[in-house]
């Protein structure tokens, strides 16, 4: 029984980590249709802006946020601006060009760091609680508090606000949402800002947890993709459902078979899924939530 | 009465192929316009070009006495001028309501939002019960209803209806252009329809313009143009 409380709490955090790196990855998709490969690297920012706040500043990476977060906004919807809403009428090249961000991002921190691994205390991560007789870190509990709150918040942003509908009637129909006076490149950029800095988010908080490399980003977007796969592509709902059923899958899978088969297992439940359901176990809901009509 | 839009020597198109060739109309205050023609004629464009979709590749267009050829899109709505798309283009997954709203979205719309909700709902009783229901589950026909209330929430000067009548019941069909004639007549709209329908268009517009091939090929009163053996024939099925 206890072993059963210990997986399941291993799984619910990790999925929560899951969580917090994909919501911003599937409201990028959601509005813009932008398979974006750089989610990952933008995670790996945040984790080194975390460490340079703490190296320079002394700052904890809780409080980092702060910093972090508009950093990443403003970078996010930079690139947007300038490499992405460039190449608007060929689709195809802007996943390519997310790559090619992936690689260009990870290289640039590959060569200012050279190559040395950093970590970042935390006095507010440091700590683990005991529930029950089953040890909870702070780091991924603060993970799953920030996952939720922000599918949450984004969930009430898109859905009371003037800004939030447009960005929602921009992914269901862009020319319809601009016959209603949106200006559909800047919801661009902002959706595309918003994705970024959910993801420096994630490297804040996620920060304590792993020692940084510059590769670091790669290890998150490959469960990210199944994340939001699984969930439905475009969900905000999706993605943070989507995380916790990665999160138990690997948990799961780790215990009672082999932990060196974990992604093996998950990605046979991924392929399962695409094939059972296309549109992912929350498709309807994502539907809802975004929309995946065909653009004009 | 004065002329509230101005269409001057305007080609447009899509990538290779253009589709309106120097095409130029006028639309005084208050008058219903109707453009009717062929399938494929450039009706579509035309409306597209004045909604700032397509760009004027020539020519110019004046909106209440402002050249507004190079403005976006989306400055359109904020400055009186509302386009209902073909099929109505609501957002299938949000609301009526949350549709409504979005014909807001312009700072001219939120301004006078919630009073403007009531009146368009009192124009379309059917909003009211239809409310929460998501826009891609209604008929044709309220979608059509919601997709003209949506574009008066901002209070337009000039509304542009492509093919309204499209995919509705006969009764259906009755029911719109009584509406946009009421909004016209009493409520003082400037209108331009844009329909497949020449019988019913010509009954309900003041004047006409007849496109063919991009270009414009007749343009008269419809009471005219409704008696005239030619149209008739290429268009009315008589």
């Amino acid at each position: 029984m206890a072993d059963l409380a210990n997986i399941l709490a291993v799984g619910i955090l990790l999925g929560g980590t899951y969580a917090l790196v994909s919501v911003g990855l599937n409201l990028i998709f959601g509005v813009i249709r932008v398979v974006n490969f750089a989610q990952g690297e933008f995670v790996m920012l945040g984790m080194y802006g975390a460490y340079a706040a703490y190296a320079v500043l002394g700052l904890d990476p809780a409080v980092a946020l702060l910093v972090v977060l508009p950093a990443l906004f403003v970078l996010g919807a930079a690139l947007q601006r300038l490499v992405l809403a460039r190449l608007r009428t060929e689709p195809t090249m802007q996943i390519f060009a997310t790559f090619g961000l992936l690689m260009l991002i990870e290289n640039a921190v590959l060569a200012a760091t050279r190559g040395t691994a950093y970590s970042v205390p935390s006095a507010v991560a440091q700590a683990s609680l005991s529930v029950g007789g089953v040890q909870v870190g702070a780091s991924r509990l603060l993970a799953l508090a920030a996952a939720t709150l922000a599918a949450a918040g984004l969930g009430l942003f898109l859905r009371r606000t003037m800004l939030g509908r447009a960005i929602r009637a921009v992914a269901q129909d862009s020319a319809a949402a601009r016959l209603m006076g949106v200006d559909v490149e800047r919801i661009y950029w902002l959706t595309f800002g918003i994705g970024t800095a959910l993801a420096g988010l994630a490297g804040c908080l996620l920060a304590p947890i792993y020692s940084l490399s510059p590769q670091i980003g790669t290890s998150f977007i490959l469960p990210a993709f199944a994340v939001v796969v699984l969930g439905g592509l475009g969900s905000v709902l999706g993605a943070y459902v989507g995380g916790f059923i990665v999160g138990l899958t690997e948990a799961f899978a780790g215990y009672y078979l082999d932990p060196a088969l974990k992604h093996a297992v998950l990605f046979a439940v991924f392929i399962g899924v695409l094939i059972v359901r296309p549109s992912g176990l929350f498709g309807q809901v994502g539907a809802e939530e975004v929309g995946l009509r065909e653009q004009s | 009465m004065s002329t509230i839009l101005t269409v001057e020597g305007v080609t447009a198109g899509y990538g290779d192929a253009t589709v309106l060739f120097d095409v130029s109309c006028t639309v005084a205050a208050g008058e219903i316009v109707a453009v009717v023609g062929a399938n494929g004629a450039g009706k579509t464009t035309l409306l597209s070009a004045i909604a700032g979709l397509v760009p004027a590749r020539a020519g110019r267009i004046t909106f209440r006495g402002e050249d507004i050829t190079g403005r976006p899109a989306h400055w359109r709505p904020g400055h009186g001028l509302a386009l209902v798309a073909e099929g109505g283009r609501l957002f299938p997954f949000m609301t009526v309501e949350e549709n409504l709203l979005l014909g807001a979205y312009a700072p001219r719309g939120r301004a006078i939002l919630k009073e403007r909700l009531e009146e368009v709902m009192a124009v379309f009783p059917i909003l009211r019960e239809r409310r929460e229901q998501a826009a891609g589950k209604l008929s044709g026909g309220e979608r059509q209803m919601v997709a003209i209330a949506r574009a008066l929430m901002c209070r337009p000067d000039l509304l542009m209806l492509d093919e309204p009548s499209v995919g509705l019941s006969p009764l259906m069909v009755g029911r719109v252009f009584e509406i946009v004639e009421r909004l016209a007549r009493r409520d003082g709209l400037t209108v331009i329809l844009v329909e497949q329908n020449v019988t019913e268009a010509l009954a309900v517009a003041d004047r006409a313009y007849v496109l063919d091939h991009g270009h414009i090929t007749r343009a008269g009163a419809a009471a005219v143009l409704r008696g005239e053996r030619e149209i008739q024939e290429a268009y009315m099925g008589v």
